[in-house]
């Protein structure tokens, strides 16, 4: 398993928001603006990253038998921790992201990867597939949040300042000036429509590059 | 000399995919005419603005599809999807947004799912229900009945947003009768109250009864010429009828008369042209009557408990996803085999 493989399957072939499909729940819920769905993204990708290396690093002394309650146990604390980080630094964030924050403790791609991954790989392997994983999970939360913030209320970036603090307003675009608001695309039917009509367009990339 | 013999059955209806939705399009027409003739011109507009957006993101679809064009654009069925679409709406709404719902029924609805036959959604209606959820605000604008926009005024609302004599689209519009009872029982005033209101005509809403009454005639046409069957209409008014003349009877001072009900909104167009639709409803016997009961049932608890003052898209595309597996527990015994 070369770098350059990791990378590739993280951010494209095995991308966890349009290949394998896993963590449907934050990605469905919480894409609404821009912000949301990077914030619970850089959420996830800290857990991942924290979890893959520390799963690896125990690689060779956890039981067979008991290793998933031991999985568990791992990627709850980051969980938590990350909650208790945010809701400290990011209280509003906080109160949007809401039960998202600790749902992530039951993302799949969390112990999917350290099940599929992290468990049977050197800590420099996972700490790299950790990141890409992460990365890809942003780029798709962040194409649907964008495309849905886009439609929905014609901005992008809307309340960028409760991640970035009040100087990161200026990333705040009101796209479509007396946008006339177009609720589908907020509400849940929008974020199955939005995440089919991606997952299709990455195979029609796919197919038109010649990738099987 | 040769004779040219074919298998059985000698006698035949040419009842091919176009015909019926000929047939289906002559049905709605006195409906749609009476339609015009209370409500002005801009049903007519919407009627054209639907069909053609129909036809080209069909013949849009079919081309990145790699189909050929003409089987599927001369059948008919996007034109009885615009049609039903444009008599669903408003006379008043944006043209962009008759063009989105169109294009949202047969892009998303018919031809993602693979085209006409393999949609499990009635695509005018689903496109009718993304408009309503999308747009509440524009959506309920109807004409107050006192008086019709011209022609002129007609393409001025749906193009530019405001008609040409009068100052303002509000001294056009109001509520329609649904939201007004709706909105009535709220505030705890009595149906018999209500029923002074000047939008309450001999049975219910006034205009519309009768515009519901010609198509119910159009209804009538097609279960006489056999293109639908009498389980799916007879099943949603008459448990319309019923569970409404059971409250009725319970408190007739906040539940209104079960004629109010079959009359007003969009029970009738409903029963007939959309239930019916022979892909998306069930297709046995017994099973279309469950069908078509459900639609009512629902129709009547959105009507009264719901959050919208009318409720048959809803109630028809909620019974669109029962509709395999009221077919599937409905299937007739086959001759031969034990039950």
């Amino acid at each position: 398993m070369t770098y350059t493989q990791i990378l590739y399957d993280g951010l494209w072939k095995n991308n966890t928001g349009f290949v394998q499909l896993l963590g449907l729940c934050p990605i469905l819920a919480i894409t609404t603006t821009l912000t949301n769905g990077l914030g619970l993204g850089i959420a996830t990708l800290l857990v991942l990253i924290a979890s893959n290396v520390t799963i690896s690093l125990i690689r060779n002394i956890v039981p067979v038998a008991v290793r998933l309650p031991i999985f568990v146990i791992i990627i709850a604390s980051f969980v938590t921790a990350t909650e208790m980080f945010v809701k400290a630094f990011y209280y509003d964030l906080y109160l949007v992201l809401g039960i998202y924050l600790p749902l992530i403790v039951t993302n799949c791609i969390i112990i999917g990867r350290a099940e599929a991954f992290a468990s049977k790989q050197t800590v420099g392997h996972a700490l790299f597939d950790g990141i890409t994983m992460g990365i890809g999970f942003i780029f798709a939360l962040g194409m649907l949040s964008g495309l849905r913030e886009l439609f929905g209320y014609g901005t992008l970036f809307a309340n960028a300042d409760l991640m970035f603090g009040p100087a990161a307003q200026f990333l705040t675009v009101t796209v479509f000036e007396n946008y006339h608001g177009f609720l589908l695309a907020i509400l849940p039917p929008g974020a199955f429509f939005g995440l089919g009509l991606l997952i299709a367009m990455k195979k029609a990339i796919d197919l038109r590059v010649g990738i099987k | 000399m040769p004779f040219k013999t074919s298998p059985s059955p000698f006698l035949y209806a040419p009842t091919d995919t176009s015909a019926i939705m000929r047939q289906v399009l002559y049905a709605l027409v006195p409906g749609l005419v009476i339609y015009v003739y209370f409500f002005g011109w801009g049903v007519v507009i919407n009627v054209l603005i639907a069909s053609l957006t129909a036809l080209s993101s069909e013949a849009l679809v079919l081309w990145l599809r790699n189909r050929p064009l003409r089987p599927s654009l001369s059948d008919g069925s996007a034109l009885v999807t615009a049609w039903l679409l444009a008599a669903a709406l408003s006379p008043f709404v944006p043209w962009w947004m008759t063009m989105l719902g169109t294009a949202f029924a047969i892009i998303v609805v018919k031809q993602l799912y693979g085209g006409l036959g393999y949609n499990p959604f009635n695509p005018a209606i689903a496109g009718y229900a993304m408009l309503l959820i999308s747009f509440p605000a524009d959506m309920g604008k109807w004409p107050a009945l006192t008086s019709q926009p011209g022609m002129l005024d007609s393409l001025s609302i749906i193009f530019n947003g405001h008609p040409l004599t009068v100052p303002t689209l509000d001294a056009l519009s109001g509520a329609t009768l649904l939201d007004t009872v709706k909105n009535s029982l709220k505030q705890s005033y009595t149906i018999q109250e209500i029923q002074q209101h000047p939008l309450f005509g001999y049975m219910g809403a006034k205009s519309v009864e009768v515009i519901n009454g010609v198509f119910l005639l159009g209804g009538l046409w097609l279960l006489y010429k056999r293109v639908i069957s009498w389980h799916i209409p007879v099943a949603v008014m008459g448990s319309l009828f019923l569970i409404s003349t059971f409250f009725f009877v319970w408190d007739s001072g906040i539940y209104p008369s079960p004629l109010y009900h079959l009359v007003s909104g969009g029970v009738i167009l409903g029963a007939f042209f959309i239930a019916t639709d022979p892909v998306t409803a069930a297709t046995s016997n017994q099973g279309r009557l469950i069908y078509g009961a459900g639609i009512g049932i629902l129709v009547y608890i959105i009507r009264t408990w719901g959050g919208y003052p009318d409720g048959i898209a809803f109630a028809v595309l909620l019974m669109n996803i029962t509709a395999p597996m009221i077919d599937y527990y409905t299937q007739p015994r086959v001759f031969g085999y034990p039950k």
